[in-house]
C-alpha cells in the first residue's frame, strides 16, 4: 500500500482578502483517521479555511503542509465538495467519466469506474441523464458519486447540504458515512449541529477566522469550553 | 513566419482548386466595365483562345498602379498622358491604340449656364464656372478626371485656385458621382458608355457633346515581365494582339447599347 | 414598396450569375468563420482562464480589434498580397482565398473577444470544481469551451454576420472581378453605383435573407441540444 498523504500541517496560517483578514494565525494539524467538523457561525471564515486546506487558495502568511511532497499525489488523493454543485453540461454518467479522465484513468475503464460510482450513492438510473436537470440533491450526490470515482484520501465538504431538504440532506450524510466507513479522511464545514453530531468524531470550532477549540464531538457538545461556543449552540436549533 | 506562410498556401491552393489554368488578370477602368464592353468581348477572346480574362476594374490611376506593383498582366486604361509615363518608367512592353470613345457634358434640364446645345466644350465648361453653377468632378485620378482637368485648363480656367462651393469634388467613380449630380442637379462629364447604361438619371440630359476634344483615347499595355517575372507574358500578348487585330477590332465595334456603337477601333491609328 | 418588388424580380432574372455570388460569398464568409472560430474560440479561453503580465492590455487590444475597419484590414492585406509584398510570390492576390484571409483577420478579434468574456463569466462558475478536480488550466480552458458551446454559438454567429456584410475588405483584395471575386456585397456596391439602384436593392434582401436563415438554423440546432444536454 503507498504511503498516506496525511498528516496535513497548518502552521501560522493566515488569509485575508482585500485587505480585510479572514483566517488569523491558524495551526492545525489534521491526522488520519476521526471525521473532523469545522463548526462555526456564517462569516466564520470555514469555507475558506477549507480552501487554504484544499490547496484552492494559497496563505497570505504561514504555511500548509502534507507529510506527502509530492504535489501532484496530494492533489489527486484529495476531491472536495462544494455547497453548490458544479456539474458539466453533459450526463451524470459523462460528469463522473471526466473526473476519471483529467485524473488520468485510461479511457477503457473510465466508464465501469464511473458506473460503480453511480450504483454507490444510488444514481445509476441517471446515468444517462443530463447532469444539469437533476434536482439539487441528486446533484449534490452525483457530485460525490464523482468524488468517489476518484477514491480519495480526504474528502473535503463544504456544508454540502445547506441547500437541500431534510430528505435530500440524510441521503448525503448516507453517503458521507459510507466514505467513512471505507477509510476515508472526513473533513466537513458545517453550521448544522445535528449533522455534525451525526457525522463527526471531532470538533474544531472557528469563530472570526481564529480555532477557539478542539476537542472530541461528544465533550464539545457537553462541555464547550469557550463561551462563544456555548453561546453558538444556543441559538442554533438542531436537525433531529 | 514559416508556420504563416504554410497555412497560406493551404488557402492557395483551396483558391487555385476554384482557378482556371489559364487565366490573365486585366487591370481596366469602372467606366469601361460599367459600360458592359467587358461582358461582350470577354467571351468571345475565352472561345478563341480558352483564356480566362479577370478584370479587376478600378480609377486610371489606381490601374496602372496595380500593374506597376505587377499584380496585372496587362493595363487597358484612357489616359494617354499617364500612360506615356507609365512606359518611360518602363513598366509596360509596348503601348497600342485600341479603340475610342468620348464623353458628353451631361447637365441639369434647366440648364442654370445656358450651356445646352453648343459644339464647344471648352466654352461650355468657361460658362458653368462664370454662373457658379453646381458641377460635380469625380477627384479621383480617374481618366475621366484627368480629361476634365485638361478641358479646365483649355477654358482657360485653374480650376483649382478658382472653383468655389459650386464645385464639387466627390473622389467617386462614374456611377456614384452620376448618383451625385442627379441628386444635385449638377452638370457633370461623363463617358457616353456610362451615361447610356445609367439608370438614376433624375433631371439630367446630355448638354454638350461631339466636340472633338472629348474624345477618350483607350491603350492597352503589356506589363513588363522583366520588371515582374510573374507576369503571363505569354498569355497578355495574346490578349493584346487579338485586341489590336481585325477580329479583336470588330467585336469592339458590334458592341452596341440600345442600337449605339460605344467604342470606335482605331488599332490601326 | 415597389422598388422592392422590381428588386427582387430583377433578382430573379440573374439565375446563374446570382447562385455563382451566392454560392461564393458563403464560400468566403463561412470559411473565415471557421478559421476565426478555431484561432478565436482557444485564444478567447486562454485569456478567460490564464493570469499573466500584461493581460489587461491585451484584452483591451482585442476589444478594440473588433471595431477593425474592413477597408483598413482589406489594404493592410493587399499590401501584404501583392507582387510588390512580401506575400507576393503566393499569387492571392485577386483570388477567393484573398477574400477569406482578410475576413478571417477581421472577425478573429470578433469571436475572441465575445468568447474570452463569454467564458471568463463562465470560468467564475466553474473554476473552483475544476481546479479541484485537478484540471490544468488549457485541459480547463478545453472544457469551458465546450461547456460554454451554446452562448459561444452566439459568438460565432456575431462574427458570421460581420463577414457576411462586409464590402470593404473582399472589394479591395478581391478586386470585384466578374465571375471570380464577384460577391453579395460587392454586387450590390457594383450596381449601387451603376445607379441601377433596384437590382441592388433585391441582392440586399438575398442577402438580408441568407444571413436570416443562417441565423435561424443556428438557433434551432442550439434549441434542440439544449433540450439534449441541459
Amino acid at each position: 500500500m503507498s504511503a498516506s498523504i496525511l498528516p496535513l500541517a497548518l502552521e501560522n496560517v493566515s488569509y485575508a482578502s482585500a485587505g480585510q483578514p479572514i483566517i488569523s494565525n491558524v495551526s492545525l494539524r489534521i491526522d488520519a483517521g476521526p471525521s473532523s467538523i469545522i463548526l462555526g457561525a456564517n462569516g466564520a471564515g470555514k469555507s475558506v479555511l477549507m480552501r487554504l486546506m484544499h490547496g484552492l487558495l494559497a496563505p497570505t502568511s504561514g504555511t500548509v503542509s502534507w507529510r506527502e511532497k509530492d504535489r501532484e499525489r496530494v492533489r489527486r488523493l484529495q476531491a472536495m465538495v462544494f455547497q453548490r454543485p458544479v456539474m458539466l453540461r453533459r450526463s451524470a454518467l459523462a460528469n463522473v467519466v471526466y473526473a476519471l479522465a483529467v485524473a488520468g484513468v485510461s479511457a477503457a475503464e473510465r466508464e465501469a469506474q464511473a458506473l460503480a460510482a453511480l450504483d454507490e450513492v444510488g444514481l445509476r438510473h441517471l446515468a444517462h441523464r443530463p447532469a444539469r436537470v437533476l434536482s439539487g440533491g441528486e446533484q449534490q450526490r452525483l457530485a460525490l458519486a464523482r468524488a468517489w470515482a476518484l477514491h480519495p484520501e480526504v474528502l473535503f465538504l463544504d456544508e454540502p447540504t445547506a441547500n437541500l431538504d431534510p430528505g435530500a440532506a440524510r441521503e448525503i450524510e448516507t453517503v458521507i458515512k459510507a466514505f467513512d466507513a471505507a477509510g476515508t479522511k472526513i473533513v466537513m464545514a458545517t453550521h448544522n449541529l445535528g449533522q455534525a453530531r451525526r457525522l463527526g468524531d471531532e470538533v474544531i470550532y472557528l469563530q472570526a477566522g481564529c480555532v477557539m477549540e478542539r476537542a472530541p464531538i461528544e465533550q464539545f457538545f457537553a462541555r464547550p469550553a469557550t463561551a462563544e461556543a456555548a453561546a453558538f449552540m444556543k441559538g442554533e436549533l438542531p436537525w433531529v | 513566419m514559416g508556420l504563416i506562410r504554410s497555412a497560406l498556401l493551404v488557402l492557395a491552393f483551396a483558391g487555385a482548386a476554384q482557378a482556371q489554368d489559364k487565366f490573365i488578370t486585366v487591370a481596366s477602368t469602372t467606366s469601361t466595365e460599367q459600360s458592359g464592353l467587358f461582358k461582350h468581348l470577354l467571351p468571345l477572346f475565352e472561345k478563341k483562345t480558352g483564356i480566362q480574362v479577370r478584370v479587376v476594374a478600378v480609377g486610371t490611376g489606381q490601374a496602372l498602379d496595380i500593374g506597376r506593383r505587377g499584380d496585372a498582366d496587362v493595363v487597358l486604361v484612357h489616359a494617354k498622358p499617364l500612360e506615356e509615363k507609365f512606359m518611360a518608367e518602363a513598366q509596360g512592353v509596348r503601348r497600342y491604340d485600341v479603340m475610342y470613345n468620348d464623353f458628353v457634358l451631361i447637365g441639369p434640364k434647366s440648364d442654370p449656364a445656358q450651356v445646352r446645345g453648343t459644339k464647344d466644350v471648352a466654352a461650355a465648361f468657361r460658362k458653368v464656372a462664370q454662373a457658379q453653377a453646381p458641377f460635380v468632378s469625380r477627384g479621383d485620378r480617374s481618366g475621366t478626371h484627368f480629361a476634365e482637368l485638361e478641358i479646365w485648363k483649355l477654358a482657360g480656367i485653374d480650376i483649382a485656385k478658382q472653383k468655389g462651393p459650386w464645385y464639387r469634388d466627390t473622389g467617386q467613380g462614374m456611377g456614384p458621382a452620376l448618383n451625385t449630380a442627379a441628386g444635385m442637379n449638377a452638370y457633370i462629364l461623363s463617358d457616353r458608355g456610362t451615361w447610356l447604361s445609367f439608370k438614376n438619371r433624375g433631371d439630367l440630359v446630355i448638354a454638350v457633346e461631339g466636340d472633338r476634344r472629348l474624345y477618350n483615347q483607350y491603350g492597352v499595355m503589356l506589363v513588363n515581365p522583366q520588371k515582374h517575372p510573374n507576369v503571363k507574358a505569354k498569355l497578355g500578348q495574346a490578349f493584346v494582339n487579338w485586341l489590336i487585330s481585325p477580329e479583336g477590332q470588330d467585336a469592339i465595334a458590334s458592341y452596341r447599347i440600345n442600337g449605339e456603337q460605344l467604342f470606335f477601333p482605331n488599332a490601326g491609328n | 414598396m415597389g422598388a422592392i418588388a422590381e428588386g427582387l424580380r430583377r433578382v430573379l432574372e440573374l439565375d446563374r450569375e446570382l447562385w455563382h455570388i451566392v454560392a461564393l460569398s458563403l464560400e468566403v464568409s463561412l470559411s473565415a468563420v471557421l478559421i476565426a472560430t478555431a484561432l478565436g474560440l482557444p485564444l478567447g479561453a486562454v485569456l478567460a482562464v490564464k493570469r499573466f503580465a500584461g493581460r489587461r492590455s491585451l484584452i483591451v487590444l482585442l476589444n478594440s480589434l473588433m471595431g477593425l475597419p474592413p477597408v483598413v484590414v482589406g489594404l493592410l492585406i493587399y499590401l501584404l498580397l501583392s507582387r510588390a509584398g512580401p506575400l507576393g510570390d503566393l499569387g492571392l492576390l485577386f483570388t477567393p482565398g484573398a477574400m477569406i484571409i482578410a475576413q478571417s483577420v477581421l472577425v478573429l478579434p470578433i469571436i475572441a473577444a465575445l468568447a474570452r468574456q463569454g467564458l471568463e463569466d463562465a470560468w467564475r462558475e466553474y473554476e473552483e470544481q475544476l481546479r479541484s478536480l485537478g484540471a490544468r488550466e488549457l485541459e480547463a480552458a478545453f472544457t469551458l469551451i465546450w461547456d460554454a458551446r451554446f452562448s459561444l454559438v452566439t459568438a460565432v454567429l456575431a462574427g458570421l454576420g460581420r463577414a457576411a456584410a462586409e464590402v470593404g475588405a473582399v472589394m479591395i483584395v478581391g478586386g470585384n472581378i466578374d465571375g471570380v471575386t464577384r460577391v453579395m456585397t460587392t454586387a450590390i456596391a457594383l450596381e449601387t453605383s451603376k445607379g441601377d439602384l433596384p437590382l441592388a436593392l433585391g441582392l440586399g434582401f438575398v442577402l438580408i435573407a441568407l444571413v436570416l436563415a443562417v441565423n435561424a438554423a443556428a438557433q434551432l440546432v442550439k434549441e434542440a441540444a439544449q433540450r439534449r444536454y441541459g
